[in-house]
């Protein structure tokens, strides 16, 4: 791959963009935001972003999904956090982040330092009425793209259940954020449930712009020698490659379930991830796990995308998003 | 700042029980000072693994590393000449700038470029390690008596087989106290106990956490500040993650970004 064609790739050139020229299009559209391409790191995995600045220029990537937010200041679990497993990872973070006053004030201004593009906030809480204070923060922000809604934490408010875990909380949550906020609002669903489908279809009923799944599989490693479980908490998120056909799968199903766009998580690293996830349903992708083992993960992703489309006869991208499904 | 570079293992050998030496070659410019790590990748393994520097030139990094789980275990097999995809440059090391450290003593860098009370006493550092603790201390201590400091190490291990480093840290001119568990060299006992009969200005410690603390509230005990290395089960290494924070004064804090070396005044022990 030329230099130039790299170089173009990460820009979206708009010379060589133009139709018929046969050139790779990266760029897809979530509404009305038009990104380079659709690779964005996932929610927890990228901290602010800029620790990632110090290995590559991060504007190469589609957008940055925020570390996850909530209104008050979280320390998180009790160290072990972390666990490996074959081919994933688990973890215990528990949320920690520095309170959504202190993500606004600092860590963006921060990030603005080296990012410039829109970003995805991730908005965590314990009640309805926490979700909306965070996310209507983030909503005053100018360049923020984009409300994740994560509801795969406990409900607190409402008797211990996950709000992702049922449909009629889950549309609960979005209907009042949606209320409350002009930005578009994507609901990161939690992968344990048995009906992923009907989940994402109460959010789109209940006005969600789009869809964000998977968030992590609960899982559990247990040390041999001493029989406990490794992390703190015993059950804890799975993610990595491992769970790629899971998520894959989950795309899938929402896709027919929903007409609004689907941004698809879950083990991707690699171009032909990307392609392969694209193709069950997803407008754009997040990477996760892979930016902890290797921080230039996105980066090898966006690079080698538009030979992989050149090897398999793909112009544009968005051309591709649900294409496994019949009729398509 | 940190960088993925590829190394080429020059060689591996092992030095105590379960103990080895690893000499790498190649960039060696991201590290900054004594105190930080490499994180490795390791074939079949999904993580990488956070291994301190013990000491590094112009060409080549030294680690020492323990061989107790699936990742140092297969480490300890590879051979001169095999490869290594590892994240260098990580973390914040051991400063050594007395006239920062020790500033409300008014402890400041004489003509001689020597870190001196008012009165002019030098001042005295005590370096202290137990067990794979140790390695990061080496080139610390280099450092210090480089800088003309007065440094005393006191190094604990549990039984005579699992000692190492003493020659290398004698080599460097500074006294070297070897403490072990079973008393079957040096001071039986802890480095607590070597510690108690000791006169030090500021410390430098490295080990397990009951060891850390034991060190931490000895110290604090007598108004004595140090710096303290810590030790986690990490996600990334490089901040991403939060997997390996900790509780401390200032609020939590990313042992791999933020430490692994922390103040003795900010740290919750």
């Amino acid at each position: 791959m030329s230099e130039q064609m790299k170089q173009n790739a990460v820009n979206g050139n708009a010379a060589d963009r133009t139709a018929g020229n046969g050139y790779p299009d990266l760029r897809v559209r979530l509404g009305d935001w038009e990104l380079d391409n659709p690779v964005i790191p996932a929610s927890g995995t990228y901290g602010f972003g800029y620790e990632f600045a110090q290995f590559y220029d991060i504007n190469m990537l589609g957008s940055i999904a925020l570390k996850g937010t909530t209104k008050d200041p979280r320390y998180g679990n009790p160290l072990p956090r972390i666990a490996e497993c074959k081919e994933g990872i688990i973890n215990a973070i528990g949320l920690q982040n520095p309170g959504v006053d202190k993500v606004i004030g600092e860590e963006l201004p921060r990030l603005r330092t080296v990012f410039h593009k829109k970003t995805v906030a991730n908005i965590s809480g314990f009640s309805i009425d926490d979700y909306v204070y965070t996310a209507s923060r983030f909503d005053a922000v100018e360049d923020v793209g984009i409300l994740e809604i994560n509801i795969s934490c406990p409900n607190v408010h409402g008797g211990g259940m996950a709000f992702g875990q049922c449909a009629e909380a889950a549309a609960e949550v979005c209907a009042a954020v949606k209320a409350a906020c002009k930005k578009p609002v994507y609901m990161k669903l939690s992968p344990n449930v048995t009906d992923i489908a009907g989940i994402a279809k109460a959010c789109e009923d209940a006005g969600a712009d789009g869809i964000v799944l998977i968030n992590t599989l609960l899982g559990m490693r247990i040390e041999p020698r001493t029989g406990k479980p490794i992390v703190s908490t015993g059950a804890a998120g799975f993610s990595g490659p491992a769970v790629k056909p899971v998520a894959v799968r989950m795309v899938y199903q929402v896709y027919e379930a929903v007409t609004c766009p689907v941004i698809g998580v879950g083990g991707i690293e690699s171009a032909d991830d990307v392609i392969e996830m694209m193709s069950a349903g997803a407008t754009a992708v997040e990477v996760g796990a892979a930016n902890l083992i290797d921080p230039y993960a996105c980066k090898n992703i966006i690079e080698a995308l538009p030979v992989k489309m050149q090897e398999y006869g793909i112009k544009a991208l968005s051309d591709i998003i649900g294409r496994a499904h019949a009729g398509r | 700042m940190y960088k993925k570079n590829v190394y080429t293992v020059r060689n591996n050998k092992r030095i105590a029980e379960d103990v080895y030496r690893m000499i790498l070659l190649g960039d060696t410019s991201y590290l900054t000072e004594p105190g930080q790590f490499i994180n490795i990748a390791l074939s079949g393994l999904y993580l990488r693994r956070p291994i301190s520097v013990c000491d590094w030139d112009q060409e080549s990094i030294t680690i020492i590393y323990k061989a107790v789980g699936t990742g140092t275990r297969q480490m300890a097999q590879m051979k001169g000449g095999e490869q290594l995809d590892v994240l260098t440059g990580l973390g914040n090391g051991f400063s050594t700038d007395f006239s920062v450290l020790l500033k409300n003593k008014d402890v400041l860098k004489n003509a001689d470029g020597h870190y001196v009370f008012p009165d002019g006493r030098p001042v005295r550092a005590a370096v202290i390690g137990g067990g794979v603790g140790v390695p990061p201390l080496y080139a610390l201590t280099k450092k210090l008596k480089k800088e003309g400091a007065d440094v005393v190490c006191v190094l604990g291990f549990n039984e005579e087989n699992q000692i190492f480093g003493y020659k290398d840290f004698s080599d460097l001119g500074a006294p070297v106290c070897i403490t072990t568990v079973d008393g079957s060299v040096g001071l039986k006992g802890f480095v607590t106990d070597a510690l108690k009969n000791m006169d030090y200005d500021f410390y430098f410690a490295c080990g397990p956490e009951p060891m850390l603390r034991a060190v931490w509230k000895l110290s604090k005990e007598r108004g004595t500040e140090g710096l303290l290395s810590f030790e986690a089960r990490m996600g990334c290494g490089f901040g991403a993650c939060m997997g390996c924070s900790c509780e401390t004064i200032a609020g939590a804090k990313r042992i791999c970004v933020d430490g692994p070396v922390m103040k003795s005044a900010e740290v919750i022990l």
